[in-house]
């Protein structure tokens, strides 16, 4: 379903990615690991959309259509969704306000049957449950105030809500304590099936004790430099990455700037 | 007022023509005097609507003295001069015959932003003035209404009926808080004010519903001049609407209203506004200079709360106001102004407090885009006796776009060192990333747009009326419809 294919892309100007390769097949998870500034959070914005982040050379391709010219909107439509690493405030609107532009929008896109309020609602609470909101979260405006922890929960409650096809979550890990993680995992596990791709952008390992991967691959310097299956990630974790990137960490600090 | 504007060219050339003393028989004729203002227009004004001596006293008065002042000039909004020799200053309104007889003969732009704001069809047919047979809807509506508010004794009417039937309560109340020397708008209002409403609350009546102006719609054609008086005698409690939320097209450029509020002891009044006159066109052509004075008085124990949204009009010069004159009173100012293309706000409100254990509330919110200007403008001032007085102040502004500006003016002043005034304000921008956000899951970026805004404002449309605060988010969509890209 997600075929990318010697990718380059570069952030305001700057070349980021030089010649990624990778393909996700629906129903497997793959992990993206690597240093700080080796393009991991490049290549999932880029893969959404997000602005100042340009497809330079080669081509990514989402269920064989090329994301390329494609507005951030019609890529969701299409059913790819994107956790944030750092989900922002948009004061005074509610979160259920928000779930019900975004699942108008997707779900009559996809074929899907439209949710009455009533099912939204319903959905919506059972989705906060797995991921230990309280329902109160829902009358509040979108992350607004939100701890860290409560920010990323609320996106994997989005993502449950959403049914995306294809998944990508941009370190999700990062920040959360060893409680919250687990929860973040067993809702990601939940969302595991033979139609969806899920892929991790992770920079530790232990985000992998809990979703188990089917794939990693290591991000170095813009390249996938290394793949493997869930074993590579333990090797990581006792060599550190300059067991792969002779020494230096691999990347070029732009990643940190635009994060 | 627009039929000032529709009458044919041919016939407001031979009003204009027209000598003087021939013009009482053109008058009577047309029902529109010629342009122009003098002390005997205003005579003829107060005599057309057969006025007591008192009243046209007063607004000579007021025009004597109108006459003395200068128009003022420290708002942040610039225009050009409005000649106000060349406006009409009686127009009665149309008859039956000359509306439009249905909705096939209205403006299809119109109609569609009818649609897009939900209004119901027989509302539209009032708003665009269509003529509306006696037995229809509206009219039956109008009067059960009147029916109940009478049981109540809640006097709800025209001024004009107003100084007919209740002399004693409009020379007792008019310019009692708006003197008519008070500004040079309020001044002009005074000496040729044609037409208004008039409320009179009970002692401890609640009145049984909302006041709306929208159900005076037929009376609405009330000309730029703009008189209001509401009175709430003790303990009794109002909440009044006013405006509508379509467009006008208008071609008189001037509105000059005047507002008074009183709120006799532990009275309470709520007042809430949508305003959405024509703001002229991208380039700043066209559209309504909105000069309005309100003001309210707040005795013991009495409450005044504005609520104002604001997203029409070429210019805004409006600080709805509360004079806190009783001890324990209370006085809120909820507003939000949207002001795109080349649209001017200078806007905010005044906090006089004068009793003891006063209090007041600011939430101003302003949205800019285009290469507007938006400006808030707010006087907090505790007298020598306002032992304990406290304010709180918040004004935030958000931005769309690079071209437009945000400014905020506060005057802040205080005469008793036990006086509370806190005062936070924010400037921000819809950021790249709630956009972003947004379209990742699947909203187009002229809805989230207009989530986001409404998101801003939430603070102040909790304030309003439930199908107020509806029509109000609905309102800023369609206004911010192109703010984008």
């Amino acid at each position: 379903m997600l075929e990318i294919r010697d990718l380059h892309a570069s952030v305001a100007g700057q070349p980021i990615l030089k010649g990624l390769n990778l393909t996700v097949k629906p129903g497997e998870v793959h992990a993206i690991m690597g240093p700080n500034g080796s393009g991991k959070s490049t290549l999932a914005n880029v893969l959404a959309g997000r602005d100042n982040y340009e497809i330079t050379g080669g081509e990514a391709l989402f269920d064989g259509k090329s994301l390329a010219d494609m507005e951030p909107e019609d890529r969701a439509r299409l059913g790819l969704f994107l956790a944030f690493q750092y989900p922002v405030e948009i004061p005074g609107v509610s979160n259920m306000e928000f779930l019900k532009a975004a699942l108008e929008a997707t779900r009559a896109a996809q074929g899907k049957e439209e949710w009455d309020s009533v099912t939204l609602l319903r959905k919506a609470r059972e989705a906060c449950k797995q991921v230990d909101l309280d329902a109160q979260f829902l009358k509040r405006g979108v992350n607004e105030g939100f701890s860290g922890g409560e920010k990323k929960r609320n996106e994997i409650m989005q993502m449950m809500l959403m049914e995306p096809k294809l998944a990508l979550l941009d370190e999700t890990d990062s920040g959360l304590d060893i409680d919250a993680l687990q929860t973040v995992a067993k809702g990601v596990n939940s969302l595991r099936s033979p139609e969806r791709g899920i892929v991790l952008v992770t920079h530790y390992q232990r985000l992998l004790d809990y979703i188990v991967p089917d794939y990693v691959h290591v991000l170095s310097g813009g390249k996938i430099i290394k793949s493997g299956g869930k074993e590579l990630a333990l090797e990581l974790e006792q060599h550190g990455y300059g067991w792969l990137t002779g020494g230096q960490n691999g990347g070029n600090d732009k990643e940190d700037q635009t994060a | 007022m627009s039929s000032q504007a529709e009458l044919d060219n041919s016939e407001l050339d031979r009003v204009i023509r027209s000598e003087y003393e021939a013009g009482f028989t053109t008058l009577v004729e047309s029902d529109t005097l010629p342009p122009g203002l003098n002390e005997d227009v205003i005579r003829v004004i107060s005599a057309k609507k057969d006025e007591p001596e008192w009243l046209l006293e007063w607004r000579l008065e007021a025009y004597r003295h109108w006459q003395t002042m200068q128009e003022p000039d420290w708002a942040h909004v610039s225009y050009p001069p409005v000649d106000l020799n060349a406006i009409s200053y009686y127009s009665a309104p149309k008859s039956m015959e000359d509306r439009p007889q249905s909705l096939d003969e209205v403006d299809p732009e119109l109609l569609d932003t009818y649609k897009k704001l939900g209004i119901p069809l027989h509302e539209q047919e009032m708003l665009a003035g269509v003529a509306v047979d006696a037995v229809f809807d509206s009219v039956s509506v109008g009067t059960t209404f009147k029916a109940k508010l009478a049981e109540a004794g809640v006097i709800f009417c025209s001024i004009s009926e107003a100084v007919q039937e209740h002399p004693e309560l409009v020379r007792k109340y008019l310019g009692s808080v708006v003197p008519k020397g008070d500004n040079y708008f309020a001044g002009l209002n005074s000496a040729v004010f044609t037409d208004g409403s008039f409320v009179y609350i009970p002692k401890g009546v609640r009145c049984p519903m909302e006041l709306s102006t929208y159900f005076r719609i037929n009376e609405a054609n009330t000309g730029q001049f703009e008189r209001t008086l509401i009175v709430a005698d003790e303990g009794s409690y109002v909440s009044y609407l006013e405006g509508c939320t379509a467009p006008q097209r208008d071609e008189n450029q001037l509105h000059a209203a005047v507002v008074e509020l009183v709120a006799l002891p532990g009275a309470e009044i709520k007042y809430s506004t949508v305003q959405n006159w024509y703001p002229g066109d991208k380039d700043g052509k066209g559209g309504i200079y909105n000069f309005v004075t309100k003001r309210g008085v707040a005795h013991d124990h009495a409450k005044i709360s504005w609520t104002q949204v604001e997203t029409g009009s070429a210019i805004t010069w409006k600080y709805p106001s509360v004079v806190l004159r009783g001890d324990h009173s209370v006085g809120e100012f909820y507003s939000v102004a949207l002001t795109r293309h080349a649209q001017q706000a200078d806007t905010g409100t005044k906090m006089i407090h004068l009793g003891r254990n006063t209090k007041s509330t600011i939430v101003s919110k302003g949205i800019s885009a285009g290469k507007s200007s938006n400006a808030y403008r707010g006087l907090v001032r505790m007298g020598p006796r306002a032992e304990n007085a406290r304010n709180f102040t918040q004004c935030d502004s958000l931005l769309l776009g690079d071209r437009c500006g945000a400014h905020t003016f506060p005057y802040i002043e205080s005469k008793h060192p036990s006086a509370t005034i806190e005062h936070e304000a924010t400037t921000s921008r819809v950021s790249d990333d709630q956009l972003f956000l947004c379209r990742q899951r699947g909203i187009e970026p002229e809805k989230a747009i207009s989530m986001i805004v409404n998101g801003f404002c939430k603070e102040v449309f909790k304030e309003l009326p439930m199908e107020f605060a509806v029509e109000a988010g609905k309102l800023l969509e369609v206004s911010l419809e192109g703010a984008v890209g």
